[in-house]
């Protein structure tokens, strides 16, 4: 606001930025930190996306398509089109539960629960990894009894789900709660007083209300599932054609000098992963209101 | 209020939600962490030390936490300064910049592992560069401080970005009026309000940079003793069904990642307090 009035008492928007004259810098400083920024930014994002793409057409379209003919390519595609079919669902029912019961009720160790929901972000996805191991695994405290039930957790579809689940824990609650914590319960309590039950409150005028926070978590839970590496790396064995991932069959190409297979199959997440910057963008620049913070993540 | 654990409200369903919330994070978070902690009870603090004495195992942990200390510093330096061009400044390209700094939360650590293996690889676009001066990036400790700022980066800018934007212009102009030069409003004026940012932006990026596993390994060469990470080595210690070194290991980095979230919380509460914004 105050930059606006500055601009229009100095007659239109001043070309330098939003705000000029005393309260910005010289324009050679400007170039210069901008010059610097865009330098670094263009080493550590540019850069390492584009030699993704280089590398996996480096033998040209022919070898980049026989690459995704192999069984094997195609399998890791399909288990993680599973795996993030099974997660996104069950992390967006917890988000809407969790941002229900903290946004709309007031209890005490609220506080707690919101910081455990965050636990996750900073664990290392190996360490969770290992504790699926830990609990479920064949030297595990459940894994006796698991044996004798005849039930696969670990090196199976079962322990991929839970630590990529682990690892994503947190994306979808935490673009709803903040967000549903500013809604108030005003929109609900009218809902009530107008005589409508429960679940039709929450489909026809809670849902709707954060769809678009909603949207967000989602495409960047799946981003975060179908991408998962250390977690999965850890649980899955990496049985080909059974146990791998694309991020895994990525990895074991590499180690076996595949490079243009290794890269090419890379080139799909990195396509998930432009595409998911472009719808996350336009989220936040069309309906940046019905967004909570995006920042701090 | 006196001793009720819940404030009275008309709406339902507030036993289902927070029952089901509960049910949840204990079944994929509470306890599988609870399954490690068990596990490195077992072994004891003194276990737990005879393994961090290990010297391998030293060797890694100090690689880890040593680089994850400067990869998140070089990070938080960087992207403040990123963080206030995007913010401040109108060039062309600005949105697309905007955009690009959650390629690293967007990219699969795998493909950003191999990618940046490549591109600093001695016969790579950057690494064939730094070649003749006798400088190797990738497969040295140098390449996993590459790929950890890669990582940290955008905590680092995230954090502190909003902040910025939140400047009062009218403060600036006031220190103007005041007769300070440039330099010393943005050193008095402008950065003490965003240090809290920056440090949660640090403490971020320090907790994932030390746990990260998927963008280092390709890049590190993976050297015992040079160039190993500690998440690497609790593989490789379970790989040899070693579960107590790997419990251990990783007991470690999960202490380190509650301090971490304990700082990140106070940091919070005393910028709400004193500064007003969380």
């Amino acid at each position: 606001m105050p930059a606006g009035i500055l601009a229009t008492l100095k007659g239109g928007p001043d070309p330098a930025g939003p705000i000029g004259g005393v309260t910005s810098e010289p324009a050679l400083v400007r170039r210069l930190l901008i010059g610097i920024a865009l330098v670094f930014l263009a080493f550590f994002l540019v850069l390492p996306l584009a030699t993704v793409f280089v590398e996996a057409f480096r033998g040209g379209l022919r070898t980049y398509r026989a690459a995704f003919q192999d069984p094997d390519a195609l399998s890791a595609i399909w288990l993680t089109l599973t795996v993030a079919a099974i997660v996104v669902p069950l992390n967006m029912v917890f988000g809407l539960a969790a941002a229900w019961a903290v946004a709309k009720f007031d209890f005490r160790g609220k506080s707690l629960l919101v910081t455990l929901i965050d636990l996750p972000f900073s664990v290392s996805p190996v360490v969770a990894g290992l504790a699926f191991v830990l609990l479920f695994g064949a030297q595990g405290l459940a894994g006796p009894w698991l044996a004798d039930a005849g039930i696969r957790i670990i090196f199976s579809l079962p322990g991929i789900v839970l630590a990529t689940v682990f690892v994503t824990f947190p994306f979808i609650a935490r673009e709803l709660i903040p967000l549903m914590q500013d809604q108030g319960t005003s929109d609900e309590e009218a809902a009530l007083t107008l005589g409508a039950p429960g679940w039709r409150i929450f489909l026809r005028v809670t849902v709707p209300n954060v769809k678009w926070a909603l949207l967000y978590g989602v495409l960047l839970c799946n981003a975060r599932a179908m991408g998962e590496f250390g977690a999965v790396a850890v649980v899955s064995g990496h049985i080909r054609g059974l146990t791998n991932t694309m991020p895994l069959h990525v990895e074991i190409l590499y180690n076996e000098y595949n490079l243009v297979g290794a890269f090419a199959m890379a080139s799909l997440l990195a396509g998930l992963a432009l595409v998911t910057l472009a719808v996350k963008s336009f989220l936040e620049w069309r309906y940046a209101g019905s967004i909570a913070s995006a920042s701090a993540r | 209020m006196g001793f009720r654990l819940k404030r009275p409200s008309a709406l339902p369903g507030f036993g289902l939600s927070l029952g089901y919330t509960l049910f949840y994070l204990s079944a994929i978070v509470l306890i599988p962490l609870g399954a490690l902690v068990f596990r490195a009870a077992g072994l004891g603090l003194g276990g737990i030390l005879a393994i961090a004495r290990d010297p391998r195992v030293t060797a890694a942990l100090t690689t880890s936490f040593g680089l994850a200390f400067a990869a998140a510093l070089v990070a938080s330096l960087f992207g403040l300064l990123t963080a206030w061009v995007l913010t401040r400044y109108r060039f062309p390209g600005r949105r697309l910049l905007d955009a690009a700094v959650d390629l690293p939360f967007a990219l699969p650590t795998a493909v950003a592992g191999i990618a940046l293996a490549a591109l600093y690889a001695p016969n790579g676009w950057i690494g064939s560069l730094a070649e003749p001066f006798g400088i190797r990036i990738a497969f040295t400790p140098l390449g996993i401080f590459i790929a950890l700022v890669f990582v940290a980066l955008p905590f680092a800018v995230r954090t502190v970005q909003p902040l910025i934007g939140e400047i009062e212009a009218e403060l600036e102009e006031a220190a103007a009026t005041l007769g300070a030069g440039r330099a010393r409003t943005v050193l008095t004026v402008v950065l003490p309000p965003l240090l809290p940012g920056m440090l949660t932006g640090f403490v971020l990026a320090f907790a994932r940079a030390v746990g990260e596993y998927g963008s280092v390994i390709f890049i590190a060469g993976n050297l015992p003793f040079v160039s190993e990470i500690a998440p690497l080595l609790v593989i490789i210690k379970l790989e040899e069904y070693d579960y107590a070194g790997a419990t251990a290991i990783a007991t470690i980095m999960l202490l380190i990642s509650f301090l971490a979230l304990l700082v990140i919380n106070l940091l919070e509460a005393y910028a709400r307090r004193h500064l007003g914004h969380a």
